[in-house]
């Protein structure tokens, strides 16, 4: 395989790349879900393949292929070449790449046990345990569970010497518990909705987040909110829970952090963003209490990695400090647009038939000093509510104007959870909403969500990230209105 | 691109491989070479010629079935393929639902061939993309705005064979351009997906974004509240698109559906009707199912009235009917899914919904749809790239975006005018053939800063 890399840089630079970098990756997959107490879906998968991208006359181009032998490889190579080749016949300016050492590096991602190893018997029989218990619970219409595993080799070479393998595993597991009657359906998760929780890990998180031990209490959870008291319309303090903390940073702080989607780049599908270049170093983006990380080195983390998918080192860069925007997820070929001296290492493909973009990382949260979820709800206002895990998101193609559901919320009344509330939402508008936060607890309380579905690119990839949080609570933020559809309300 | 011959040569070999060994091998074999090239601020950004092929393999064994993807094509690849799904399945408890594999000796077994592929359009390769690029950038610079989005060209491969003598091959052509023209303070649309790149015409895509882009100039802000709107297509399209999966006899026995209970009942207004039909000429799918049973069309709503629902075998054996040839690759969760939906239209063009309306707002996309509430269908998401008043029968200016919380059946209970049903293609859901529409007492809940 690696001769095969190296030939692919040859044939790449024999006829006329200035640049070329080679990905060999070698996937194993697998997906089990059941439904009630069977078996839904059981689908393994392996594949392997390689990507190649060159540079030629300054443009871009990018071909694959997984016919990994020399005629193979060199058919694709050449794609590469024509199609960089007629992308300078589209260029003003040339493509300058920022500089980066040359590494020769092997990175394994953090595991104790590898799933592989363990036999799926006993996957399934995790998540059927789950499912007898959810079942028990009188109102429980559906159960649902999921695991996921995924092993990828990967293999980069470049013309500029580096030579870096890394292996990643990454592994998932979540249950859901459905409660329908005539006109209403309530739905719990754990640990989180859209597939559970998602980490850079083994086995060993499965056996963490304990599916079985939480089944039973997300069942009746699903069925109290049939008859729960729907989330009242007005402005209220929200406390946000972790997960659903994390997926609130991924959409308006992560996305509009991509310097391709600053600049431009990715107007036609993604969108832009509001944190336009001119407002780096300047923009109060949230309060002064609020700092964000892009951190692609934080163990486990489902973002994490030795080195980016152009060979850059893995980095820990702010995005915002004190409050204020400071930072980019960044490339070597955007850097050198906004004055950086080097890419801030966030170029990712989803597999090797896609060609590396700007992915975010693990954007982050840092903990605040406000103690335990517990402590933030007994320090916090009668009428403030607080939502927990994700139901529903969508966010403007500049990330303004936010509106998120959760499956469920709390009214907190003297320091407790007092009254359970379904149909819960909120929304806002980024910098307003981020400016208005006054409290985020403690690192006892930060968890490392993963969420594997982000989505973007043309054609759309799907990326894997991460997003630590602890809960955070912030003032005055309009709830409620989401399902506020009929002209009398 | 892989063709018909070795299609068949990689299933023959599979279910020789795996007589004897189980119950049955089902072999589905997907291929694309869907090249794109990416432009944005009036330069070429990327450019993409990916090729990957992939085998998969269900094996059923005592009742039980697993099911194992690879993209190793070689006989040896494919026979270790179906060696591990045996192995896997072994592993499986059994599956009391699970019926023996397809045979094509059932009556019905006829697959209407339809005809999407094109050679012109197979062969379209880097700098024929190109030079469509650089007429979009043309228009942009002669208007004095920036020009992003992708042209795209390829072609696509199905094929599905078991070890009961089934076989199906299916291949399509693709071609696609989007196009976003931006301006200081505005931006517009545009854009096709079709089976031949010959009926993509990139110039005229371009100007409609441009004068698009051009119009929306120096938006207004209007207040959110209720108001008429007129959807483009591609508005449409990513609107219905959160509907198509209620109409599954899965999500229906699961309790998922927004229908349940509701087939023969009339939910929506008069003027939906609404059939899934891959024969029709302005559909791209294959004409069989992931269990290789041939797709029928199916009427989901007539005139309002909640019709059938779609169903793959297993669904059908549970509701004691016809299997309409809509199945997944089983095994699956979702069991099924319409692919090739069909909303019939009416007269009224889009300049005519604009003239005869007194106040509106016309909507070129919808952006970041997602679903609120499954059981009313409230919706919500934004507007983009081209968002208009309509006064006293003509635009009047362009508008800040805003953001919209409805509910699809109260929606289409409110259609008050339907254009011509046509191909579109939005980025939400998959390509459909719907028409552009005006619906009364929109709700929009909020507005953005742009």
């Amino acid at each position: 395989m690696k001769r095969l890399a190296e030939f692919a840089l040859e044939v790449a630079t024999n006829n006329g790349a200035s640049y070329a970098d080679v990905r060999i990756i070698k996937q194993e997959s697998q997906l089990i879900e059941t439904k009630d107490l069977a078996v839904a879906a059981v689908n393994l998968g392996e594949s392997t393949g390689m990507g190649i991208r060159v540079l030629c006359n300054g443009g871009w181009g990018f071909a694959s292929t997984q016919e990994l032998t020399k005629k193979g490889v060199e058919k694709a190579a050449l794609r590469a070449v024509e199609t960089a080749r007629a992308s300078a016949t589209c260029l003003d300016k040339p493509v300058t790449l920022a500089p980066e050492p040359a590494y020769n590096a092997v990175w394994v991602s953090p595991h104790t046990r590898d799933p592989f190893a363990v036999p799926l018997e006993t996957k399934i029989g995790v998540l059927l345990q789950a499912a007898r218990i959810m079942k028990s619970v009188e109102g429980v219409t559906l159960a649902q569970g999921e695991m996921s595993f995924i092993k990828d080799i990967k293999y980069f070479a470049s013309t500029e010497g580096s030579r870096i393998e890394q292996t990643f595993i990454r592994s998932s597991c979540g249950i859901v518990a459905n409660a329908t009657t005539e006109g209403d359906r309530q739905t719990r998760s754990w640990p989180n909705s859209f597939g559970g929780q998602h980490e850079l890990a083994g086995w060993e998180m499965v056996e963490k987040w304990d599916l079985p031990g939480n089944a039973r209490r997300i069942a009746e959870e699903a069925v109290a909110l049939l008859t729960a008291d729907p989330c009242p319309q007005g402005m209220r303090d929200i406390i946000i829970g972790s997960s659903q903390l994390g997926l609130q940073i991924h959409e308006s702080c992560g996305h509009p952090s991509e310097l391709d989607r600053a600049l431009g780049q990715e107007i036609n599908m993604a969108g832009a963003s509001f944190l336009t270049p001119d407002h780096l170093g300047k923009l109060q983006y949230g309060s002064r209490i609020v700092n964000l990380v892009a951190d692609a080195t934080a163990p486990g983390a489902l973002g994490s990695f030795g080195f980016d998918d152009e060979g850059v080192k893995a980095q820990r860069v702010y995005l915002v400090k004190d409050g204020m925007f400071c930072g980019y997820l960044s490339s070597r070929d955007t850097a050198h647009l906004i004055g950086l001296p080097r890419s801030g290492g966030a170029m990712r493909a989803e597999s090797w038939s896609y060609v590396p973009i700007i992915r975010m990382t693990n954007i982050s949260l840092m903990p605040g000093d406000a103690g335990t979820l517990e402590e933030l709800i007994a320090s916090s206002a009668d009428g403030t509510i607080l939502f927990e895990t994700n139901k529903s998101w969508s966010i403007d193609n500049l990330r303004y104007n936010f509106q998120f559901s959760t499956e469920i919320a709390w009214e907190i009344i003297g320091g407790k959870r007092a009254r359970m509330l379904k149909n819960a939402s909120y929304g806002g508008i980024t910098p307003e909403f981020w400016n208005s936060c006054d409290a985020i607890c403690s690192a006892s309380d930060y968890i490392e969500w993963g969420l594997p579905n982000c989505g973007k690119g043309q054609p759309m990839q799907t990326m894997w990230t991460g997003h630590g949080a602890a809960p955070a609570r912030f003032r005055n933020v309009q709830v409620g209105m989401a399902h506020a559809v009929k002209g009398d309300e | 691109m892989i063709t018909r011959a070795q299609c068949k040569r990689i299933i023959d070999l599979a279910t020789a491989h795996g007589k004897g060994e189980c119950d049955g091998i089902e072999v589905t074999i997907s291929a694309s070479d869907l090249a794109t090239s990416r432009f944005a601020n009036n330069e070429m950004t990327q450019n993409q010629s990916p090729y990957a092929v992939a085998v998969s393999v269900r094996a059923v064994v005592d009742g039980r079935q697993a099911r194992i993807s690879a993209n190793d094509t070689t006989p040896a690849g494919v026979r270790r393929l179906v060696d591990n799904a045996i192995v896997a399945a072994r592993l499986l408890e059994k599956d009391p639902e699970l019926l023996p594999l397809y045979s094509p000796s059932a009556a019905g077994h006829v697959c209407i061939p339809v005809n999407q592929y094109d050679a012109r359009t197979a062969r379209c390769g880097a700098s024929e993309r190109a030079r469509a690029v650089a007429a979009i950038i043309a228009v942009a610079r002669a208007s004095k705005l920036n020009a992003s989005g992708v042209f795209a060209t390829g072609s696509h491969v199905t094929a599905i064979g078991n070890s009961e003598g089934l076989f199906g091959f299916h291949r399509r052509t693709e071609a696609e351009c989007s196009i976003t023209m931006t301006g200081p303070d505005s931006s517009g649309w545009s854009k096709d997906n079709q089976t031949r790149a010959s009926l993509i015409d990139a110039r005229s895509l371009a100007e409609i974004a441009a004068k698009k882009a051009l119009a929306s100039a120096n938006p207004i802000e209007i207040p959110a509240g209720r108001y008429d709107v007129i959807l483009e297509p591609a508005a449409v399209l990513d609107l219905l698109g959160f509907l198509w999966q209620d109409f599954t006899g899965t999500s229906v026995t699961d309790k998922l559906s927004c229908f349940l209970d509701k087939v023969g009942q009339k939910m929506l207004g008069d003027n939906i009707t609404i059939v899934d039909d891959v024969t029709n000429q302005a559909q791209a799918g294959e004409p069989f199912d992931g269990e290789g049973l041939p797709r029928k069309t199916i009427v989901l709503v007539e005139n309002g009235v909640i019709a059938n629902l779609v169903h793959g075998r297993r669904s059908a054996a549970r509701f004691g009917v016809q299997p309409t040839g809509h199945g997944l690759p089983e095994p699956s969760t979702y069991g099924e899914a319409p692919l090739n939906v069909v909303v019939s239209g009416g007269n009224t063009s889009l300049d005519e919904m604009i003239r005869t309306s007194e106040k509106a707002i016309l909507l070129t996309r919808v952006w970041y749809v997602r679903e609120v509430d499954p059981m009313t269908k409230i919706v919500t998401g934004m507007t983009r790239d081209g968002t208009f008043l309509v006064e006293n029968g003509k635009v009047t200016a362009g508008v800040k975006n805003l953001r919209f919380n409805v509910s699809l059946i109260d929606m289409l209970n409110k259609v008050v005018a339907l254009g011509r049903t046509q191909r579109t293609s939005g980025e939400e859901t998959y390509p459909a053939v719907v028409p552009a529409m005006k619906v009364a007492d929109f709700n929009f809940a909020s507005t953005t800063r742009f």
